[in-house]
């Protein structure tokens, strides 16, 4: 079996983030690091952000800095992954890509103790770069440029000190003197030695200066400090002539200012009255306003709390530290405080926010400050806030997050063309039921009833000049409506448009005529109001037209075709026709190319089933040039021009072609390249798109010419990032569509379906899914599907924290308490705090809530919410229908009471909950709880009776009166059973440690025996049943592999009558005596949480869908034929030696990392194909035999495959 | 030294014992080896992004406290260190 691994969903969630000049220009972009993938985000002018560039790296982006030289404008970007390599980047504006400007080898690759990539720090003044290891490695990089003004690296500097941990680096600003960067650091060296644990005790962390002496080219310790023992990281202090320099040292509970020969000033972080005592608070990310005249801090904890930090300063010479409670936003991994008054938040998990700076904490009242810091006995007083709402911020965007993604499954459960995916995403308060449905989101503006069936509807400008459409014209069976567009959209009787007939098209002719095609006619409306008529000769009809600015081609009932040209005076003039013997289907002409007189190509479709393109040039005028038979007959048509290949707006290097597509009446969406010169058509591909046939309308995306499709769902051709994506819009039916400008709505749709008349837009291009939330109260664990079929169980619980009714009691306290002091204040105002910006307070680490969710995804509500008492969490659920009971089935969950993760797992005790649904299974009735000795992980039903993996013990009950009556057991299992599949009278057990364990249930001796298992321990966190003998699982460390037990000894074992074999035999070193092969194995480089099986469009391959804890969704697809292997392999192989990856990271290492990778083509490499220049792209492909075209079919149709 | 000094076994291993940290010998005993395997753990989870924030998860805790506790662990990881036995 080979694999083609494909990620439909990019990461979601974000590592780190950074901002500057990438561009070039005035405006500060963002870079952020999603793990895997680098990209460029840009505030647009309406304040939304834009995703500009999105690249797939190969490698686990850790570390971003950008740093600018002395006197650019042009900020670069600096990365530290696991390639053992530094890697500068700079953005292209013009090809739209990230070019590599200095890559320096300086170690092992891999996330490893003491290899550089962990952290970096750059000298503000752009002069050196410093990467540093958790352990001991420190390099320096001396950055300057040459005579050509380019960027030079060094090569590296060493700063090493062995046994020592650091903790934070950062680049102190100290004007133009030599470069210093900051350490916190501690040497474990002596703890290592002294058996006594007095050293252990003494170990001091320190506040290290490294100066890199750029006279002498090398890096000395300078000074060296104690500092706080619960130091955690480094906030620069702006220094030169801007500030005191030095910097602010982020410990628990603590912010300190530090410099050489200065004495530290320290204020206390203010803590939430409802946190308990022995719980610290910790900075986790930081974030520096810097203007000309001021600046200051903002600091958020681990709770959500922003403090905005300031200094009192003179000269270097620092009197106080200030902090002041700013507002409370979710837990954020990066805080970008960009110069245009916003601020960027990454959230650490769930959606990403964008803030406006509405004020910045001006007034006096501080919480906290080092002048009123007080010393005990018991260690520094505490200083106490109450959250309040936003009072500084204002939030602006979004950007959705599915991080982290616990748990997904794939059905049709609302009975549409394709299925959805329904994954529990996020954290806490955050938390939410995600139902994801491919294809993109659309706005809509307005919904207007017409009055009667509307046909068909066009817009058009009342001249060439004009930046937004005057009229919309509406078609009726008898009639025609004209809608002109202002401030209000309204009926209009002026515009010169036969209002008696049907209209076949409307469209602008010239500079500034208009042109209604009717049944009997061409009426010609021009600027001055003039009106010529063009009449059909005898009886004929018109039946369908082609147009652009300057041509009309008419087909008359029969099969003549006629065609017009606008002459110099800018009148319509016949030219030539043409008989096709047979009634015309569809017509098309393209737009004129710009620059020329005419579009050379008319494509005509016919009821027999063929295609033909004819010439409309003056000398081989209605000539047929090709012909494409195709499988059923089109019924529309449209010539739309794709600029195939990234690249400047020079089209010479990249050439656009012309794209016949034809909307087949069986479903199908044909596309065929025609050749520029002579017409000739090639390359055609094929998908189906719906039950309807296509209709094709040309529109606008992001400037360029894209394609809509209305099939029985709506589909949207379109260009993103020198890619040709064909996507469906989430909508409905829909007849008749056109492209629609106005003020208020710049790139939009209006269309006709049913009786109205909407106007809609589509937001989010280049996404995959688009998604619907159902909030949640805990972090979701597990979820099934109720037998009824049509409410799914949600498990949710959540560790520290307090049940909802003593957070009520808590909160209406906290509301006593505040309003009590607001009216000393005299502004009294509501003060409830949301807990999705809040979050849950914290309580002590015994203490669990949960809950057992019934919820109904059709309408979005839930029926019934089982709260669990008492410190009991659930963790495992499964339906069940026992043997000797009939009914609908029950359903099983597992709890645990008062679970403990450290310093051992253990719990109170466990229990297993038997419920039976009623009222349809709106509700769910406990029938009887039954306590075991142990977490039970895994639930499974077989042969009528329930498995239950607890801990190392796999057990068989059934079903008693008051309580689970124990069956039968085996219990050694390595380490904590985490899944149980079945399948006939095999079971199948995924260890939390040690993979798969295949077992035989012997009803006669009633005993369980394990008779293969994997040999090599994997941390399972997912499993997924394949077939009889196939296993997939996926591991803690980010792979994903399949198991299958060799056929030979699975024949053996099923031919096996009296079972005393599998009895007697076995294992070596306590193993089972057969051993499962590996046959598939990759590294995804996420943690992958839920695995599934699933085809995602109707007629699609099944493949293997997952999803991972930085929210993304990828999925696995088995190849069909021994060719696409091949092709793809060596495509790949390729692609490896010619595009290696952009952060260093050697691709087939990367894939390989834990395990070398198995029968897995990685199609996310493959699809940077297109990406390339143009010349490599057309090396590549001769080296396989083929053209670029072919590739890029290919690439197409195996994702048409998947999705 | 001599020149055939540098490429003999033992000075080859003292060389790497040098610059790569966790380089086993003969001598290591069972706590030290257990060290090292913990601060490489410790160092691979902080490293690891995903990791973190699946512990993250499980405990309730933000990514940041994850990371400042492992890396709070890499001072004694097992603990202290047995008494050295008297040769």
């Amino acid at each position: 079996m080979f694999l083609y691994s494909l990620t439909l969903q990019r990461a979601t969630g974000m590592v780190c983030c950074i901002h500057g000049n990438f561009m070039g220009t005035k405006s500060q972009e963002i870079v952020v690091s999603r793990g895997k993938v680098l990209e460029l985000l840009r505030l647009d002018e309406s304040g939304k952000l834009q995703t500009v560039l999105s690249v797939e790296c190969f490698g686990a982006i850790r570390s971003l800095a950008q740093f600018k030289l002395t006197g650019s404008q042009k900020d670069y970007i600096v990365v530290g992954s696991d390639s053992g390599r530094i890697v500068i980047l700079e953005y292209n504006k013009e090809k739209n890509t990230f070019e590599k400007v200095h890559q320096e080898t300086f170690g092992k690759s891999g996330c490893r103790r003491i290899v550089p990539g962990q952290y970096l720090a750059v000298d503000p003044k752009g002069r050196a770069v410093l990467i540093g290891a958790i352990e001991k490695q420190k390099l320096v990089y001396v950055l300057n440029r040459d005579n050509a003004a380019r960027l030079t690296i060094s090569s590296p500097l060493e700063a090493h000190k062995s046994h020592t941990v650091v903790y934070s680096i950062c680049g102190i600003d100290c004007g133009f003197d030599n470069p210093i960067f900051a350490a916190i650091e501690l040497d474990y060296h002596e703890a290592d030695l002294d058996s006594t644990g007095v050293a252990a005790n003494e170990a001091q962390k320190h506040l290290t200066f490294y100066e890199l002496d750029l006279g002498l080219n090398h890096v000395v310790r300078k000074w060296s400090d104690q500092v706080d023992n619960g130091a955690n990281l480094l906030v620069p202090v702006p220094g030169g002539g801007d500030g005191p320099s030095g910097v602010l040292v982020c410990a628990e509970n603590f912010v300190i200012y530090k410099n050489q020969q200065h004495p530290e000033v320290r204020a206390v972080i203010p803590r939430r009255g409802d946190l308990p005592a022995e719980r610290g608070v910790l900075i986790v990310s930081a974030g520096t306003l810097r203007q000309k005249s001021m600046f200051f801090f903002l600091l958020q904890t681990e709770y959500g709390d922003i403090f905005k930090v300031t200094l009192e300063y003179k000269d270097d010479k620092v009197s106080e530290l200030k902090i002041k409670y700013f507002d409370t936003i979710p837990v954020t991994c990066g805080l970008c405080v960009l110069k245009s008054g916003f601020l960027f938040a990454a959230s650490e998990f769930g959606n990403h926010a964008l803030y406006q700076f509405q004020g910045v904490g001006d007034d006096e009242d501080v919480e906290a400050s080092s002048a009123t810091l007080m010393e005990t006995e018991e260690g520094f007083q505490p200083v106490f806030f109450q959250p309040r709402k936003l009072r500084n911020l204002v939030h602006i965007d979004e950007i959705e997050s599915l991080m982290p993604i616990v748990d997904m499954k794939v059905m049709n459960f609302f009975e549409e063309e394709t299925p959805q995916v329904f994954a529990l995403c996020g954290r806490g308060p955050r938390s939410s039921l995600r139902v994801l449905r491919p294809g993109l989101a659309v706005t809509e503006m307005a919904v207007s009833a017409l009055p009667g069936l509307p046909s068909a509807v066009w817009t058009v400008k009342k001249s060439i000049h004009d930046e937004y459409d005057a009229y919309i014209v509406v078609s009726f069976t008898n009639a025609t409506l004209v809608l002109s567009i202002g401030e209000t959209v309204e009926e209009v009787n002026d515009s010169g448009f036969l209002d008696t007939t049907p209209s076949l098209a409307v469209s602008l002719l010239g500079e500034d005529s208009l042109m209604q095609v009717h049944p009997n006619g061409i009426r010609h409306i021009r600027a001055d109001g003039r009106i010529n008529e063009w009449k059909t000769p005898g009886k004929k009809t018109i039946v369908k037209v082609g147009c652009n600015r300057m041509q009309v081609v008419i087909a008359l009932s029969g099969g003549e075709l006629i065609y017009f040209e606008m002459d110099l005076t800018g009148q319509l003039m016949e030219v030539d026709k043409r008989d096709m013997n047979g009634d015309v289907a569809c017509l098309d002409i393209a737009p004129v190319p710009e620059g020329r007189q005419r579009s050379r190509f008319l494509a005509v479709g016919s009821y027999d089933s063929v295609i033909r393109i004819l010439s409309l040039d003056p000398d081989d005028c209605m000539q047929i040039l090709s012909v494409q038979a195709v499988t059923s007959p089109p019924e529309s048509i449209l010539l739309l021009e794709v600029q195939a290949s990234v690249g400047g707006e020079d089209g010479a290097d990249h050439p656009a072609s012309v794209f016949l597509n034809a909307g087949l009446q069986n479903g199908v969406l044909l596309r065929t390249e025609v050749d520029m010169v002579n017409g000739q058509l090639s390359d055609s591909r094929t998908r189906f798109l719906g039950l309807r046939a296509p209709k094709l309308f040309s529109a606008h995306v992001r400037g360029r010419q894209a394609m809509l499709c209305l099939s029985s769902r709506p589909w949207l051709g379109y260009i993103h990032q020198g890619r040709f994506l064909l996507t469906p819009l989430s909508y409905e039916t829909l007849e008749y569509a056109a492209s629609f400008c106005s003020e208020q709505c710049p790139e939009g749709v209006v269309s006709v379906a049913g009786d109205a008349l909407r106007v809609f837009t589509i937001e989010r291009l280049g996404e995959t899914f688009n998604q619907t939330i159902v909030p949640l109260r805990y972090t979701p664990r597990k979820f099934i599907l109720h037998p009824n079929k049509k409410n799914l169980i949600i498990l949710e619980s959540d560790k520290a924290a307090f049940t909802a009714e003593e957070r009520e009691a808590n909160k209406a306290e906290c509301v006593e308490a505040f309003e009590m002091r607001a009216e000393n204040e005299d502004e009294r105002q509501e003060d409830l705090l949301p807990d999705e910006q809040y979050g849950y307070p914290k309580a002590e680490s015994k203490r669990w809530v949960s809950c057992i969710r019934v919820l109904d995804p059709k309408s979005s509500e839930t029926t019934h919410l089982l709260a669990l008492p008492e410190n009991e969490a659930a963790f495992s659920i499964c339906t069940i229908s026992f043997h000797d009971r009939s009914g609908s089935p029950l359903i099983a969950i597992g709890t645990a009471k008062e679970l403990q993760f450290w310093p051992k797992r253990q719990c109170a005790s466990g229990y297993i909950h038997i419920y039976k649904s009623i009222q349809d299974g709106k509700k769910l009735e406990l029938i009887h709880k039954t306590p075991v000795d142990g977490i039970p992980t895994a639930l499974c039903q077989f042969q009528g009776r329930l498995l239950v993996g607890i801990g190392q013990i796999l057990r068989v009950y059934d079903l008693g009166k008051k309580k689970l009556l124990r069956k039968c057991e085996n219990k050694n299992f390595p380490n904590t059973i985490m899944a149980i599949h079945t399948y006939g009278d095999r079971i199948y057990v995924g260890d939390i440690q040690e993979s798969f364990h295949y077992v035989k249930y012997r009803r006669d001796e009633n005993q369980l025996y394990t008779f293969a298992d994997d040999s090599c321990s994997r941390w399972l966190t997912a499993t997924l049943h394949i077939d009889f003998d196939t296993m997939a699982g996926a591991d803690k460390f980010g792979n994903v592999y399949f198991v299958r037990l060799p056929h030979d000894v699975s024949e053996e074992i099923e031919d096996d009558p009296t079972g005393g074999k599998i009895k007697w035999e076995q294992g070596k070193l306590n193993g089972a005596p057969n051993k499962v092969e590996e046959i598939i194995q990759f590294h995804v480089g996420d943690v992958v949480t839920c695995l599934q099986k699933a085809a995602l469009i109707p007629g699609g391959g099944e493949c293997v869908l997952y999803g991972t804890v930085m929210g993304s969704i990828g999925a696995l697809l088995p190849f069909v034929s021994r060719e696409d292997v091949d092709f793809f392999s060596h495509l790949e192989m390729h692609l490896r030696q010619e595009h290696p990856p952009l952060c260093g990271r050697e691709h087939v290492a990367f894939r390989s990392a834990y395990f070398p990778v198995k029968d897995v083509i990685d199609g996310d490499l493959c699809e940077q194909y297109p990406t390339l220049a143009p010349d490599l792209q057309r090396k590549i492909a001769e080296e396989l035999d083929r053209t670029p075209g072919e590739i890029l079919k290919k690439l197409e149709d195996i994702r048409n495959r998947i999705i | 030294m001599q020149a055939s000094d540098r490429f003999n076994i033992n000075s080859q291993l003292e060389h790497l014992q040098a610059k790569y940290v966790g380089t086993g010998h003969a001598d290591l005993n069972r706590f030290e080896w257990a060290v090292n395997i913990q601060r490489d753990s410790y160092a691979s989870y902080v490293g690891h992004y995903p990791l973190l924030a699946y512990f993250a998860v499980a405990e309730n805790e933000s990514i940041g406290r994850e990371r400042y506790n492992f890396m709070q662990k890499m001072l004694l990881p097992c603990g202290y260190p047995p008494e050295k036995e008297e040769e």
